[in-house]
C-alpha cells in the first residue's frame, strides 16, 4: 500500500536525518528519485526550490510536496506524519529523560555547554538573513554597495516596530504588506 | 532536587528567583492550548526558512509575549532538539510542547508546525506554475523575510546580551567560536553542537555556569 510505503520510507528519513532539514534533502532524494522512482530528478529540484521559498520547515515542506505528486493530500499527511513520527518517540523520551536527570553534573555541563552555542547560531541565522534581506544573497555578499534599499527599509522598520513590542503575527503580516508595495514600486 | 508533578503528569519547571517574578506558568486549560496552538500555526504558516528561523519566533511568543516558560529552559530544549534526528523546527515543537503542558501540549504545538505547510504545499503542488510565477506572492513573501529577519535579530542580540552579562569566559568563548564557525566559515552545525557539549561535558559542571 502506497501510504504505508510513504509513512515507512519518511519515518527512516526523519530517523536518520541528523542536522535539520537541509541533511534530509539527499535522503529524500535517494529514497524518492534512486530506490523508488516516484519522481524524476527535474521534479525533485523543483521541490526543493519551492520548499525553499515557501514558509514552514524545508523538511516538512518536501515531504509535503513528495507525498502529494505521488499520491495526493492522504499521501502527504501520510509522508508527513512518517516523517515527525520518530521525532514524536524520541523527543518525548528525552524530554523525560531531562526533566528526570537534567541536574545531574555531566548532563548538567553538557547544556551549559550547548546553551551558549544554541545562541551562536540563532545570531548566525541572523547574519545570514541581513543578507538575504538587505543584499538578496544567501551567502557574504560580493558587492558589498549592491544594496536592496526597499529591504533594508523594512528591516528597518521592523526592527523600531519589535523594539516597540508589536506582536510577531501583526509584524509579519505588516512586513508583508510592506513587502508587496515596495514590489509594486519596483523597490524591493 | 524536589519534583512537583501536575494532574498532568508534567513536573513544574522549578524556577530560580530570578524568574519567578516575570513568569506566569500556562493554566493548561482550553484557551491555553488554542492560544498555543493559533500562536504557533501562525509562525509556522508566515515563516519563510527552517530551524533558527522558527525558533527565535516561538522564542518571541512563549518566553517574552506569554511568559509560559523560560530563556533558560528554552535553550536547553532547543539544544536538545537539536542534537536529536530529524527537522530541528518540530523537534523543538514537540520537546517545548511537552515541556510547557505534557503530550496534549506535544500534540497541540507539532500540530500546529505542521499544519500550515501540509495545506499551503497541497495546494502549491496543484499550482505550481503560477504560484511561481506570481510577483505579487513574491514581494510579500520577501517583505516577510525582512521582516522575520528584525525578529530573529532582535531575539538573538538579546540572548547574546544575557550571556555576556554573566560575565564567564567558557561559555562567551563558546558563543564567539560557534557564531564565527557558522557564519563566516560554514562549519558543520552537528559538528559544531559536539565540540561545545564536549566542552561543557569535561569543564562546565560547576554551579556558576547554570
Amino acid at each position: 500500500m502506497i501510504y504505508l510505503t510513504l509513512f515507512w520510507e519518511f519515518a527512516k528519513i526523519g530517523l536518520f536525518c541528523v542536522g535539520g532539514g537541509y541533511a534530509s534533502m539527499p535522503l529524500i532524494q535517494a529514497a524518492v528519485v534512486d530506490t523508488y522512482g516516484w519522481l524524476s530528478m527535474s521534479d525533485f529540484v523543483n521541490i526543493f526550490t519551492i520548499s525553499q521559498m515557501t514558509p514552514g520547515p524545508i523538511g516538512i515542506n518536501a515531504a509535503t510536496f513528495v507525498g502529494t505528486k505521488i499520491a495526493g493530500v492522504p499521501g502527504a499527511m501520510a509522508a508527513t506524519f512518517g516523517f515527525v513520527f520518530p521525532s514524536i518517540i524520541l523527543g518525548i523520551i528525552l524530554a523525560r529523560l531531562f526533566l528526570k536527570y537534567g541536574n545531574i553534573g555531566p548532563i548538567r555541563g553538557v547544556l551549559n555547554g550547548l546553551r551558549p552555542a544554541v545562541v551562536a547560531l540563532i545570531c548566525a541565522a541572523s547574519i545570514s538573513f541581513i543578507f538575504l534581506a538587505v543584499w538578496n544573497t544567501e551567502d557574504i555578499p560580493v558587492h558589498w554597495g549592491d544594496i536592496s534599499w526597499g529591504g533594508l527599509a523594512v528591516l528597518l522598520l521592523s526592527l523600531f516596530a519589535v523594539r516597540r513590542k508589536t506582536g510577531v503575527i501583526r509584524l509579519l503580516l505588516g512586513s508583508g504588506v510592506l513587502g508587496i508595495i515596495l514590489g509594486m514600486l519596483g523597490w524591493i | 532536587m524536589e519534583v512537583k508533578k501536575n494532574k498532568h503528569g508534567v513536573v513544574e519547571p522549578t524556577l530560580s528567583k530570578q524568574d519567578e517574578s516575570v513568569l506566569t506558568p500556562p493554566k493548561r486549560d482550553a484557551h491555553f492550548f488554542w492560544t498555543l496552538f493559533k500562536s504557533t500555526f501562525i509562525i509556522s504558516a508566515f515563516t519563510v526558512g527552517g530551524g533558527f528561523v522558527i525558533i527565535p519566533l516561538l522564542k518571541a511568543k512563549y518566553v517574552d509575549e506569554y511568559h509560559w516558560i523560560n530563556d533558560k529552559d528554552t535553550l536547553d530544549m532547543v539544544a536538545i532538539a537539536q542534537s536529536m534526528p530529524g527537522i530541528v523546527a518540530t523537534n523543538s515543537a514537540i520537546i517545548l510542547g511537552y515541556r510547557m503542558a505534557g503530550y496534549l501540549g506535544t500534540f497541540v504545538a507539532l500540530l500546529a508546525t505542521v499544519l500550515p505547510p501540509l495545506i499551503t504545499l497541497s495546494i502549491i503542488s496543484y499550482c505550481y506554475d503560477y504560484f511561481i510565477q506570481n510577483k505579487i506572492i513574491a514581494y510579500m513573501l520577501r517583505g516577510m523575510q525582512c521582516g522575520a529577519t528584525a525578529l530573529i535579530l532582535n531575539v538573538g542580540i538579546d540572548l547574546a546580551v544575557k550571556q555576556c552579562k554573566k560575565k564567564l569566559a567558557l561559555p562567551l568563548l563558546i558563543l564567539l567560536v560557534t557564531f564565527i564557525g557558522n557564519a563566516f566559515f560554514q562549519l558543520n552545525i552537528m559538528t559544531l553542537i559536539v565540540l561545545d557539549g564536549l566542552v561543557g561535558f569535561f569543564f562546565m559542571r560547576a554551579a556558576k555556569y547554570n
